[in-house]
Parts: C-alpha cells; sequence; structure tokens
C-alpha cells in the first residue's frame, strides 16, 4: 500500500478514523463466513462528503475500495478481495428522522437493524426485515445484500422495506435514487441497487418503510418424531394458502445443542421442530393458529405448544436466532450455508443433504426458514484441518447444486459475495452475464468498488469476467 | 407504403407467415399518438423475439412493444416508429404450482384468462389494473400501472420474482427464478416495472400467487367536507384494521362513477350522487374477520358523522370495485379533452387537495380526484369545449399544475392527455435527479436505442 494514501487519508478523516497496522488489519479479514480478505487500510467516515472523498482518494490512488458494516455476513460481501481500503461505515450510525404518521425513518447505513425498531416501536411500528444477526448486524449491510430473516416469509426482504437511497457512486459523485413519498418518476433504480452487494455504488443514508406491528401474534411449537413429517406439515401449511409470519424448521440434533446453550424448552428428544409464526387481527390470527395446529396434528405432531406470553416467545426466538451461535460449541468453525428450494420440495430435500452429508462423513443440521424453501444446512468442521476443509466446501457446493436442480436458486438471503461466484453459471447463462456485466459497468466502469464478488472470475468464464481482484490476498479461510 | 411491404416481407422470413400484419387497417390500431408503425410482427416464441430484436438493431429499426395495447399512449409520442413488436402471441402458462403459490407466465397472456387458471386453485394475482379484461401480463408490468388492492399484497414489485425479457442487443436473458425467496444476482426485473417498453421486450415474467379470500366486503360511506373524509380515512388505516383497499374520491369522481356504475347495471352509487367526497373501504378473510371490520367500521363512521354509510351487497362491491379499477380508462374518455395525472406523494391533507383544485371548476374545465391508501392519486382536469379557448385553458392548468406538483415533495406524471397537448408539455414532468443514472441503465439495456426511443422520462 502506497504510504501517501494512507497518510491523506489521515489528513482527511484524522488519524483516529485510520487503522494501517497489521494487528488492526488482522481484525476485518473475517466476516461470518469461511471466506477471508485483509484490507491494507480501514477508514472510519462520519459524513457521506467523507466517503466521497475517500473514494476519490482511492481512485487517485487506484486502488479498490469495499463497504463494510458490522462484518456479520455470510458470504465474504464485506471483504477486502481485491485489498484496498475498507470503508467500515461503524461512526456514521445515526437515525436522522423519524416520520411516524407516513411510516417512514431516514437513517445512516451504520446504524444497527434492531435499533430502528427499538426507536420506533412505543409508536406500534418496527423495521420488518430481521436477520438472526439483527442485535449487531447493520441496516447499510442489510440493503447491499437484501437481507432477510425468518419473518421474510410474510414481510418480505430489505427490498421491500427501502424507499429512498442516498448513494456514492465509484467516482465519488452523491446522489439520491429513489423517493420516500412512494413510487418515484423513471426506473425503479432503487430496485437494482438493493441487493448489488456493494458492487455498484456505497450506501450512506437510507429511507426504510415501517410496518404496523400486528395486533395479535401467535407463537405456535410443534414436535415431531420424524423430519418427513415436519417438512410434509411445511409443504402442506403453503398448499393450503396460509401464509405464516415465520415457519422455522430446527433438526433434533441441533435442537439439543442449542437447548444445552440457551435453554429455551426445545425438546431434546425429537427428530424435529416448527416454530411457527402467525399475526394478524385477532380473529385471523386465531384461525389461523387453530388451522396450523390441525395440519401439524394430521402430519403426526407429538405435541403443538403455543406461548402463553411475550416472555416465552422470546425464549423460543432466542433460541432460534442463537443457534448457529450455540454450534460453536460443537466444532472450530462451522459453514452457513444457503439455498432455496420451491417450498413443495422440502421432504426430499431434506432427504438428499443427509444423504450428501453421510457420504462425507459430516453430520449436517438444519435450521431454516422451511416456509419460503429456504434452507441453511449447517456443516461443523475444523479449518486446521486443510483435507476436512476442503471436504465441507466440496460438500456445501454439492448441496447448493441439488438445491438448484429441485428448481431452487444460489442464495435465499446471504449473497452471493466470494463465496457462490463461481457457482453463478448454474443459473445464469453468457446472455444473462453480459446484461449483468453492463449494468455493472455503467456505474463501476473499473470495478474498483467490491472487486471479485458475484460475477464468476475462475478460468473458463473468461468472458465474463468482471472484477478480477488486484491481489491474491483473498482465499477461503 | 413500398418500404413498409418490404420490410413486412422481410419480417415474414424470420417470424413466419401469420405473425406479420401490414394493411393499413392493421396499422391503424397500433397507432401511437398519430404516429403510425410501418409493419407489426406478433411473434409466437421468445426466440422470434429476439431473431426480431435483433434485425431490427442491425436494420437501425425501431421498436415499440405492446400487449393489447390498452396503455400503449402512456409517454411521450415515439421519436420514430418502424415496427411494432406485439407479445401478445406469447400466451403460455409455463409453470404453475399451486402448492408452492409460484406462477411462471408468458407475457402476452390475458391477466383475465390467467385470473380463471389461477381460480381453478383458489388463488389470484393481486395485479389489478385498469383495462382488466384486455391487458396482459408483460404490459401491465411494463406500465406500472397502479392498482388500489396494493395496500393489502404491495405492488409488483412485491411479488415479481422473476423475469425473461429480450435486451437491446436481442439476447434472451433472465433475471430472479421461480422461489419466492432469492438475492442471487441484481434484481434486474424489478427495472422492468414501470419501464414502458424502453428497456427490453418482456417474454416471460415469474410470480407468487397468492390465495383468494374466503370473503370479500366493502364500505361506502360519504362526508360533507373533504376534511371529515380525509380524517376518517386516517383513524380507519391507523387502526390497525386490516383493509384490501382505502380510497377517497372527490364529489365529481363521484358522480361520473355513479354513471359507469350505472351502465354495469348497478346503482351502488345511487344514495351519493348528491355531490359529497366519499370514501371506499374494502375488506376481506374470514367470517369473523369480516365481521369485525364491518361492526367496528360502522362504529367508527357512527362516529365520524358520516352523511352515508352503507355495507354494500356482493354485487354493488363488485362493481364498485370495478368501477374504481378502471377509472383511467372512463376517465381519459370522461370528455373530448382530459388531462390525467398521476400524483405520488403519501401524506396528502384535505388543504393540499383544496389547494390543487382551487380555481379549477370554472368552465369550461372540471376536475375529478381520486386518492388510493398508498400515495398514489389520480387527477383529471376535464374540458368540454374542444375549440381554442377551452385548449388554452386546459393548458394553462396543466402546466400550473405539473410545476406545483413537481415542486413539492411528491412527483406528478401525465397518463393520459390528448395528443397536441403532449407536443406542448412533457408528460413526466422534470427529469429526476436521479436521471443520469436512469440513463446510463437505458445503456446498459438498449446500447442502440431500438425500443421507443423518446417516450420514457428525459428523452429516454
Amino acid at each position: 500500500m502506497d504510504l501517501a494514501l494512507i497518510r491523506e487519508l489521515k489528513t482527511l478523516l484524522g488519524p483516529a478514523n485510520v487503522l494501517s497496522q497489521p494487528e488492526d488489519l488482522l481484525l476485518y479479514e473475517f466476516d461470518g463466513s469461511v471466506e477471508k480478505g485483509r484490507p491494507e487500510v480501514v477508514v472510519f467516515p462520519h459524513a457521506t462528503t467523507d466517503v466521497s472523498n475517500i473514494l476519490k482518494l482511492a481512485n487517485k490512488f487506484q486502488v479498490p475500495v469495499v463497504g463494510r458494516g458490522a462484518g456479520t455476513g455470510l458470504s465474504g460481501g464485506a471483504l477486502a478481495r481485491g485489498g484496498g481500503v475498507m470503508i467500515v461505515f461503524a461512526r456514521m450510525n445515526r437515525i436522522l428522522e423519524l416520520d411516524l404518521e407516513n411510516r417512514r425513518a431516514v437513517v445512516q447505513p451504520g446504524v444497527v437493524n434492531l435499533d430502528i425498531t427499538r426507536a420506533v416501536e412505543h409508536a406500534g411500528l418496527y423495521f420488518a426485515p430481521d436477520p438472526s444477526s439483527q442485535k449487531s448486524c447493520t441496516i447499510g449491510g442489510n440493503v447491499a445484500e437484501n437481507s432477510g430473516g425468518p419473518h421474510t416469509l410474510a414481510a418480505g426482504l430489505t427490498t421491500n422495506h427501502v424507499a429512498e437511497l442516498e448513494l456514492v457512486l465509484p467516482d465519488g459523485e452523491i446522489v439520491r435514487i429513489g423517493s420516500r413519498q412512494g413510487d418515484t418518476t423513471g426506473y425503479d433504480l432503487c430496485g437494482l441497487f438493493v441487493g448489488s452487494e456493494g458492487t455498484l455504488a456505497l450506501v450512506t443514508e437510507i429511507a426504510v418503510k415501517l410496518t404496523r406491528k400486528a395486533e395479535l401474534v401467535k407463537t405456535l411449537l410443534a414436535v415431531f418424531d420424524a423430519v418427513s413429517d415436519a417438512s410434509r406439515t411445511v409443504a402442506e401449511i403453503t398448499a393450503r394458502g396460509i401464509t405464516p409470519a415465520a415457519c422455522e424448521m430446527l433438526d433434533g440434533w441441533t435442537l439439543g445443542v442449542i437447548e444445552d446453550y440457551i435453554h429455551a424448552g426445545f425438546p431434546r428428544d425429537s427428530a424435529a421442530v416448527l416454530l411457527i409464526e402467525v399475526e394478524g387481527v385477532r380473529e385471523a390470527a386465531e384461525s389461523q393458529a387453530a388451522l396450523v395446529a390441525e395440519i401439524c396434528q394430521s402430519n403426526h405432531a407429538r405435541e403443538v405448544r403455543t406461548a402463553k406470553d411475550d416472555r416465552e416467545r422470546d425464549l423460543l426466538w432466542k433460541g432460534r436466532k442463537n443457534a448457529f451461535g450455540a454450534m460453536g460449541r460443537l466444532a472450530p468453525s462451522n459453514y452457513v450455508l444457503d439455498g432455496v428450494i420451491p417450498r413443495s420440495k422440502l421432504p426430499e430435500a431434506l432427504e438428499r443433504i443427509h444423504e450428501i452429508g453421510t457420504r462425507a462423513g459430516f453430520r449436517i443440521g438444519n435450521i431454516f426458514h422451511a416456509g419460503d424453501g429456504n434452507l441453511h444446512p449447517i456443516i461443523l468442521f475444523d479449518p486446521r484441518d486443510p483435507q476436512r476443509f476442503a471436504q465441507a466446501i466440496a460438500t456445501a457446493e454439492e448441496i447448493i447444486r441439488m438445491c438448484v436442480s429441485l428448481g431452487g436458486s444460489l442464495t435465499g438471503e446471504h449473497g452471493v459475495g466470494m463465496e457462490k461466484n463461481e457457482l453463478m453459471p448454474l443459473l445464469f447463462s453468457d446472455a444473462d452475464f453480459d446484461l449483468m456485466r453492463r449494468l455493472h459497468d455503467a456505474f463501476n466502469p473499473n470495478s474498483s468498488l467490491n472487486p471479485g464478488k458475484i460475477f464468476p472470475i475462475s478460468k473458463g468464464c473468461g468472458e465474463i469476467r468482471v472484477g478480477k481482484p488486484r491481489q491474491t490476498s483473498g482465499t477461503r479461510a | 407504403m413500398n418500404s413498409s411491404v418490404k420490410l413486412a416481407a422481410r419480417l415474414e422470413n424470420l417470424v413466419g407467415r401469420g405473425h406479420v400484419l401490414g394493411s393499413e387497417v392493421e396499422l391503424r390500431d397500433y397507432v401511437i399518438d398519430g404516429c403510425i408503425p410501418a409493419a407489426i410482427a406478433r411473434p409466437a416464441s421468445a426466440e422470434q423475439v429476439a431473431e426480431v430484436v435483433r434485425f431490427a438493431g442491425s436494420e437501425k429499426l425501431v421498436v415499440v412493444c405492446c400487449g393489447s395495447r390498452s396503455k400503449l399512449e402512456i409517454g411521450m409520442p415515439p421519436r420514430r416508429y418502424d415496427l411494432a413488436l406485439d407479445l401478445s402471441g406469447l400466451v403460455e402458462v409455463a409453470h404453475y404450482d399451486p402448492a408452492d403459490l409460484t406462477l411462471s407466465v408468458d407475457a402476452g397472456l390475458r391477466l383475465s384468462e390467467l385470473a380463471t387458471v389461477l381460480a381453478a386453485k383458489g388463488q389470484f394475482l393481486p395485479l389489478m389494473p385498469p383495462c382488466f379484461g384486455a391487458s396482459t401480463v408483460g404490459g401491465t408490468i411494463a406500465s406500472g400501472m397502479d392498482f388500489a388492492l396494493r395496500l393489502q399484497y404491495g405492488s409488483a414489485r412485491d411479488f415479481l420474482i422473476g423475469a425473461e425479457f429480450v435486451d437491446g442487443k436481442g439476447q434472451l436473458c433472465k433475471s430472479g427464478g421461480r422461489v419466492v425467496k432469492n438475492v442471487t444476482g441484481y434484481d434486474i426485473h424489478k427495472l422492468l416495472i414501470g419501464s414502458q417498453g424502453t428497456l427490453a421486450a418482456i417474454t416471460r415474467l415469474n410470480f407468487r400467487t397468492f390465495p383468494l379470500p374466503e370473503l370479500s366486503a366493502g364500505l361506502l360511506a360519504s362526508f360533507r367536507s373533504s376534511e371529515s373524509a380525509f380524517t376518517f380515512r386516517k383513524e380507519i388505516l391507523d387502526s390497525g384494521l386490516p383493509f384490501a383497499s382505502v380510497e377517497v374520491f372527490d364529489p365529481e369522481f363521484a358522480t361520473l362513477l355513479t354513471n359507469v356504475c350505472k351502465r354495469m347495471d348497478s346503482n351502488a352509487l345511487e344514495p351519493h350522487a348528491s355531490r359529497q367526497w366519499s370514501i371506499y373501504a374494502a375488506f376481506n378473510g374470514n367470517e369473523a374477520v369480516v365481521g369485525r371490520v364491518h361492526r367496528e367500521l360502522q362504529a367508527r363512521a357512527n362516529r365520524a358523522a358520516a352523511a352515508t354509510a352503507e355495507f354494500l351487497d356482493q354485487r354493488a362491491n363488485n362493481s364498485l370495485n370495478a368501477g374504481l379499477r378502471e377509472a383511467f380508462d372512463w376517465l381519459r374518455r370522461a370528455t373530448p379533452n382530459v388531462a390525467l395525472l398521476r400524483i405520488s406523494q403519501l401524506g396528502f391533507t384535505p388543504a393540499q387537495v383544496e389547494d390543487l383544485q382551487k380555481g379549477i371548476p370554472q368552465s369550461p374545465l372540471r376536475s375529478a380526484f381520486l386518492f388510493n391508501g398508498c400515495g398514489t392519486a389520480l387527477l383529471a382536469l376535464l374540458c368540454e369545449d374542444d375549440g381554442a379557448s377551452g385548449r388554452e385553458a386546459l393548458e394553462q392548468r396543466l402546466t400550473e399544475l405539473l410545476q406545483r406538483l413537481n415542486g413539492g415533495p411528491g412527483s406528478a406524471t401525465l397518463l393520459h392527455a390528448p395528443s397536441w397537448l403532449k407536443t406542448r408539455c412533457n408528460v413526466w414532468g422534470a427529469p429526476p435527479p436521479d436521471f443520469r443514472l436512469m440513463q446510463r441503465v437505458k445503456a446498459a439495456f438498449d446500447p442502440e436505442n431500438t425500443f421507443s426511443p423518446g417516450r420514457f422520462v428525459g428523452g429516454i
């Protein structure tokens, strides 16, 4: 790294907002994924103009830039695959404006997801996208990755809750897109930029839509002695036209692990549980809850429990949302996959995952958003054993290929990043990539922003090469 | 005409006889603001669509895509108009999995025909644009037309999950997929919504579908002032009760709607013909839900001192729903000259509405106003007088309104205007601040500017 760039960054932002010592940078070479990529300098802007000036400086020195929120991402989206400058938005964390009447909040990218809800819940409102990391992940990262969560099933992904964005383009230009007033005139640019994984622009301000809390929420826990019964229940709930607010499945093995850690009251001796939430006006939620319970029972649920109060509900969700953390007690590392299948294929997909895992000698846990077919198989491994690590990666790939072969997709909510960019040709043709590349180049022509993400860069994909990493520091952990 | 015949012959080589139209009568059916295409291609497959676009690109021909043409007038007149690419020949339901509530359907299929397929499985697609009977799925998405049901189900961008389309280079591309949750690659299909055919020729669209509600019902209430109508609107929207749609309309709109409903053989609006501000609130669900909303609405309407408040029987409810859905279509034909504005603004206040209409009800102009629950309003300027003074009054008032609306927090575009008026004002208003980014998107999709040049925002 050019020391002159670091000097200029320190002049621009003050020394306290620039990290360049190797021991500091080490903290920023990981995220929640199994990937790795170390930045050469980390900077903390306080304002949009800082971001613009940083990008201009990076251009001058021709180094790549990557944006980062809390670093909880699961596909390497916020890793510096090409080295260069990492812009961490932690200090742009203010809620700028609340318009409760029109259900809008204007926030900076470093605001923690859950803090938006905390700021508006007194008015009976909340911010609907709720990734399991919502206590730490930031809204900027949610926008970049188009994050989901358990309640995506009824509420939709982040893109469904963003009205307006302030962006900084790779050349430093500041521009606003969308409208907090509703529909915009012209193309739906927010639709393109949300979920573009930081490859088109950096987001510096977000107007989000707020949702009204339901009158009644009923949370059910259905316990099954066979995984196939649980997955058939999910398929039947969907087929009967019920859209629960959330419908999560946890298999028996992971339940035990979670129970040891959280003590959420999950049964230890079952094959699977479904955590199902229905909400709405009292009459709707009650009748749906009754129907869901009936479907569970007709599919041989051993027990269907309903959370008595908010405390019980919160405990059940705590168990679900900390599940991946609980897994950390079992193995040095785990790999949380993210694939999507048509919901009706759930029983088949779970069997195939079990087979694939058994063949490779991995115990694969399943804790996932069953209602929308978004699978999160979790593979436990020790990254210090290179052979085992390679096998874990190969097993993950096989599972994702299986999802695609069932008519599904590569990622439901974690993003492509540098985890699945080489798998993109499973879904997209040369013509598809050509258009995606033209859109990419329309905003990020030199691939200076977040290079090496989304697009395949390996051999054999020469024609669709975009954003070749500047150096080879980006490797799997 | 000679070049037109030659063009038709060359197109026939590409897509086959019977898929090219070129007689004078046929060409007239595709007219846009007086512009007539040289030929019409009506391909039978996505591959043929791609071939036609590639042919147009190599010959430097301009292509205007269309479906049923019910909303083809939206936008500026085309700068050139060589080829109409009629996508209504693509009519297959490619995949429909009721158990997954997902659907993949060709762009040319009519919404009304699709509705029959879905209803057989107890489902529907909440795309309810005006000209519902004729509208194709692709045309509806490209037009970006709003619908009141959006309050409950969201807009098209909330349930469109993937698309296939031919870009300006003539390549058959896709984005998204057929699963309800997916973040793989750029959400390119969202850009197609409301793009008015300027980015690509849409060939197939994937949606999530929804179960048909068990029961539907509606309340029609009238108020003596706009203020009390808007207060009631806010109160019921804040009540937490589940509504499918909530629409407010002014006395002039109520009068016109009454006549429309009468033509549909329904007297739903008869008691409201007296010039009042009205609210229509639709709701659905199981018996218990519908019963509760009914009770609470009744009580609230009584408290709000509504002049009238009436729950509609099934037939009246259906015709009122249809009448409101079709407002765009009957408003544009209400008088010889109509300027129909779509306004996007979340928090309309009665004062703002009054301000908008100030001075309008003055011969020869009248205005009609409809506001849905999600921040979109229709404002029609109606002018009976087709003479010079009538036209002048309409143009003057419209120019003022566009300026005022686009200078405020929201935005306004012109959905319909007579051709003479379109040449004198920009239907899209001034380009928005992010217009330069839109130009980049257009150039990426359609580098040769093949699709509908000059019709969209800022001359795109």
